[in-house]
C-alpha cells in the first residue's frame, strides 16, 4: 500500500467494498443467510464476513444447498471451515425436495439436478424466513449477471424480472422489501475470476483440496474431463484413464468438469488463470451451455 | 494495481460496443469461449462479422431489440490498472440508467461520430457526466477512418465542444480521435494520424491521475455497524465499523460523533488486514474510541472545527426514476449515508432540459428520466455536504414507501 498517496490497490478497494455491503445486510435485515457451496467464490465471501465483523463472530448462519451429488473432498471442508468458525449450519436439500414431491427428478439415470436446486434454494429461504440471502456470484461470469444489482430484489415466488431492476446509485443499497420477498445480495459483484485468486493467495482463504491439481480417474465427455463418480459412470463407449486435474469451479457432480493442470499451488494457479484464453464456466459447465440465455431463463426463475 | 472506474453512455449507431469490445479483445479480456459464442450467435443472426455487442448485451430483449436498455459491467485490467466499466444506453429514455453508471465513475467516455459531430445526444451525455460529478472526461471522436483521419475534422469538433463544455464545470477533458472499427488510438497509437500528439485511449486510461479525485480533507465517518464481540477474549471490545466517505482519519485524533455533539479520541482503527494508524476513502474500517460514548447505526464521526451541516432542509436535484410522477407533497423514504429518514419535496423549483440544459419553470412534477431542482423538508436531520464538495454524502436516494422501488437519485446543492 502506497501510503503517501492514500491509494487503495484493486485488491482492498474490492474488499473494502464487499465488506461495506455485507455491514449493511448485518444492519438493515433481520434474518440475513449466506449461502456456501464450498466453491471457492464462496469461501472469499465468507472470507470477507469474518474480516468485516472481527472480532466477533459472523452473525448470520450459512446455507448450502446440498444437490445430493457432492464431492465428499467438498463436504469435509464445509463441515471443516463451519466448526472453525462457530457457524450455524443450515442444508437445504435437493434429494428432500424430491422426497417430498415438490419437485420431479429429470428423466434418464444419473441426470443433472442443476435445475432442482432452485427450488431447494427457494425451499430454503422460506422455511427459515430469511429476508437476504448472500451469493458469491460475480458479474464477470455469464452476461445475463452482467446485468445484476448488488441488491437484487426477489418477489414472494423467488423470481428475478430484470427489466424491473432498481437504480442502484453510488453505495446507497435499497434493501426494502415486503414480507415474504426477499433480496439477493451479491458482494463479489465486481470481481473477477483472477481476483478471486489473488485474494485468496492475499488473505490465506483455505480451499478444498480438489482446486488444485491432483490424479483422478477421469474419461472425456464432449470436450470435459469428468471424473468417475457414483452419479458420473462412464458409459460403455467412455474410456476411462488417469489424468492430472484440478477443478475451476465446483459444482453438482454431474455437471463440473475437471482441467487438465499441474497447478499445485494457488500462485500456480493464478498464473495459470492469467494465462488461461476460456472462462471458468466455459471450460467446466456443461449446465451453462443448453442455449444462448439458459442463466438467464434460470435466474429468472429464482436461481442463485 | 490501482482500480478504475468508467462509463460510457450511447448507441449502436456510434460505435460504442465496437470501441468497448476493441478495448476487451485488445487487452486480452475477451475470452476464446466467448468469442465463439458471439461469432457463432452473430452468424445464426444472419450478420457478416461477429458483433461485439452481443457481448455486452446480456439479456434477451436487448439482444432481439438489438439495444442495450440496462446498466451492464465489464472488467478488464492491463498490468498498469483494472478497470471497471459501466456500459449504458444512450437515449433519452434510459437518463437514469446513464446517471446510475456515472454515480461510481472516476471518468466517462463520451463517443461522437466524425461524420456528424456534436448531436444532442453528446451534449445529454456530458451533461449527465458534469451532473453527476465524475472528474474526467474523455471525448472520443470515433470514426476518423470515414473522414479521412483529417485533423480539421478533429480540430473543428474539439473546439465546439470545448465551447459548450465551458457552460458545464468540467474538471478534466481530453479529445482523442479514434477508429473503434480499426483500432486507431484505441490500444497503439495510430499511424493514420500522425498529427495527433496524445495518448491512445487505454493509454490515458492507465495514466489519468485519480487519487485527487476523493475528498481527502474533510473527515467524514458515517457508523454503519456497532461490533460488540461479548467474548471473554475481547470483552471490552467496543468498534464503530463503516467506510471513510471523506478525509483522513487517525490514531489520536480527536473527533466528534453527530447528533450527539460528544468529543473523544480515537484509541486505534482496525482493518481487514490488522490495526492501522490512518484511514483514508474508501476504506471499511473499525474505529475504536477512548471514551464510551452512546453511537449507533446513523451517527457520524467527523472533526470538531469541520462539520457536515446538520440540516432538515436542503436543496437538490433530482434525477426521477420511476413510472410514477414526483408527488410533492408525498412522504418518501430518504437514504443518506447510513441513516435512513423521510423527506417531502417542499418546493419543485424547475425541471432542467437535458439536451439544452433549459430550465423550464412552471412544472407541476417530475417524470421517469426528468431532472429538477427542488426543496426537500426531511422528518429528522441529516449531516449533508453539497454533492460537488463530497459525492459520498452529498447524494442520496428516495424510495417509494409502498412499492420500495428506487424512485429517485438526488445531489445535495445547498444545505444551510
Amino acid at each position: 500500500m502506497s501510503v503517501p498517496t492514500y491509494q487503495l490497490s484493486q485488491l482492498e478497494s474490492l474488499e473494502a467494498e464487499g465488506i461495506h455491503i455485507i455491514r449493511e445486510v448485518a444492519a438493515e435485515f433481520e434474518r440475513p443467510v449466506m449461502l456456501f457451496s464450498g466453491g471457492k467464490d464462496s469461501a472469499v465471501m465468507l472470507w470477507l464476513a469474518r474480516r468485516a465483523f472481527a472480532p466477533a463472530p459472523i452473525p448470520f448462519p450459512v446455507m448450502h444447498i446440498d444437490t445430493g451429488h457432492n464431492f465428499p473432498e467438498v463436504i469435509e471442508y464445509r463441515d471443516r471451515v463451519v466448526d472453525m468458525l462457530g457457524l450455524r449450519l443450515v442444508v437445504a436439500s435437493v434429494q428432500e425436495s424430491i422426497d417430498a414431491g415438490r419437485v420431479t427428478e429429470l428423466p434418464g439415470q444419473h441426470s443433472s439436478r442443476n435445475q432442482l436446486q432452485t427450488e431447494a434454494l427457494l425451499s430454503g429461504i422460506t422455511g427459515n424466513r430469511f429476508d437476504a440471502a448472500f451469493g458469491g456470484a460475480r458479474r464477470d461470469e455469464e452476461k445475463a449477471r452482467a446485468k445484476e444489482r448488488v441488491f437484487s430484489f426477489r418477489d414472494e415466488f423467488g423470481q428475478w424480472d430484470p427489466k424491473g431492476q432498481r437504480p442502484e446509485l453510488w453505495s446507497l443499497y435499497n434493501g426494502r422489501h415486503h414480507n415474504g420477498e426477499h433480496i439477493r445480495v451479491f458482494p463479489l459483484s465486481n470481481w473477477t475470476e483472477s481476483d478471486v485468486w489473488q485474494y485468496i493467495e492475499h488473505a490465506e482463504v483455505p480451499l478444498p483440496p480438489i482446486y488444485f491439481a491432483h490424479q483422478r480417474e477421469c474419461f472425456r465427455r464432449g470436450d470435459m474431463w469428468m471424473a468417475v463418480g457414483p452419479w458420473t459412470p462412464p458409459r460403455t463407449d467412455e474410456h476411462v484413464e488417469t489424468v492430472t486435474v484440478r477443478y475451476r469451479t465446483v459444482g453438482d457432480m454431474t455437471v463440473t468438469g475437471a482441467v487438465e493442470s499441474t497447478a499445485t499451488t494457488v500462485a500456480d494457479i493464478i498464473i495459470e488463470v492469467t494465462a488461461s484464453r476460456v472462462t471458468e464456466r466455459g471450460a467446466t459447465r456443461a449446465d451453462d451451455r443448453t442455449s444462448e440465455a439458459s442463466m438467464e431463463d434460470r435466474k429468472r426463475e429464482g436461481y442463485f | 494495481m490501482e482500480l478504475l472506474r468508467l462509463a460510457t453512455a450511447g448507441s449502436v449507431d456510434d460505435g460504442k460496443s465496437t470501441l468497448i469490445g476493441r478495448l476487451l479483445y485488445d487487452s486480452k479480456s475477451i475470452f476464446e469461449d466467448q468469442y465463439a459464442a458471439i461469432e457463432d450467435a452473430s452468424r445464426r443472426r444472419g450478420e457478416d462479422a461477429p458483433n461485439l455487442a452481443l457481448l455486452t448485451d446480456g439479456l434477451r430483449a436487448e439482444r432481439e431489440q438489438g439495444i442495450t436498455i440496462d446498466v451492464a459491467y465489464r472488467y478488464f485490467a492491463t498490468p498498469k490498472r483494472a478497470f471497471i466499466l459501466a456500459d449504458t444506453p444512450g437515449h433519452p429514455q434510459y437518463t437514469r440508467n446513464m446517471v446510475t453508471g456515472a454515480s461510481t465513475a472516476n471518468l466517462a467516455l463520451v463517443l461522437i461520430d466524425a461524420r456528424n459531430g456534436i448531436v444532442e445526444q453528446s451534449r445529454r451525455h456530458a451533461f449527465l457526466a458534469t451532473l453527476l460529478r465524475v472528474p474526467h472526461i474523455v471525448l472520443c471522436i470515433n470514426k476518423m477512418d470515414l473522414v479521412d483521419y483529417d485533423q480539421g475534422v478533429f480540430e473543428a469538433i474539439r473546439e465546439e465542444f470545448e465551447q459548450f463544455a465551458s457552460r458545464l464545470d468540467i474538471g478534466d477533458l481530453t479529445s482523442i480521435p479514434v477508429s473503434a472499427l480499426n483500432g486507431d488510438n484505441v490500444v497503439t497509437r495510430s499511424g493514420n494520424m500522425p498529427w495527433y500528439e496524445g495518448s491512445a485511449l487505454l493509454h490515458h486510461l492507465e495514466e489519468v491521475y485519480i487519487a485527487s479525485d476523493r475528498n481527502l480533507t474533510d473527515v467524514r465517518f458515517p457508523v454503519q455497524y456497532v461490533i460488540r464481540p461479548r467474548k471473554d477474549s475481547h470483552h471490552d471490545y467496543r468498534g464503530y465499523a463503516g467506510q471513510v466517505a471523506a478525509g483522513v482519519i487517525k490514531v489520536g485524533d480527536e473527533i466528534e460523533v453527530l447528533p450527539s455533539g460528544l468529543t473523544t479520541t480515537i484509541s486505534a482503527i482496525d482493518t481487514p488486514g490488522g490495526p492501522v494508524q490512518e484511514a483514508y476513502p474508501p476504506m471499511s474500517v473499525t474505529v475504536r474510541l477512548n471514551d464510551d460514548v452512546d453511537i449507533s447505526r446513523g451517527d457520524m464521526i467527523c472533526r470538531p472545527h469541520n462539520q457536515p451541516t446538520m440540516s432538515q432542509t436542503m436543496d437538490a436535484t433530482l434525477c426521477w426514476m420511476a413510472d410514477q410522477p414526483l408527488q410533492p407533497g408525498k412522504r418518501y423514504a430518504i437514504k443518506h449515508t447510513t441513516r435512513w429518514s423521510r423527506a417531502v419535496v417542499r418546493t419543485l423549483h424547475y425541471r432542467i432540459d437535458v439536451n439544452t440544459m433549459h430550465r423550464e419553470e412552471d412544472v407541476e412534477s417530475l417524470r421517469r428520466n426528468d431532472i429538477g431542482r427542488v426543496t426537500l423538508r426531511m422528518t429528522q436531520p441529516l449531516f449533508v455536504d453539497e454533492y460537488r464538495r463530497n459525492r459520498n454524502t452529498g447524494g442520496f436516494i428516495l424510495v417509494d414507501e409502498g412499492t420500495n422501488q428506487t424512485v429517485a437519485a438526488g445531489m445535495i446543492t445547498d444545505a444551510s
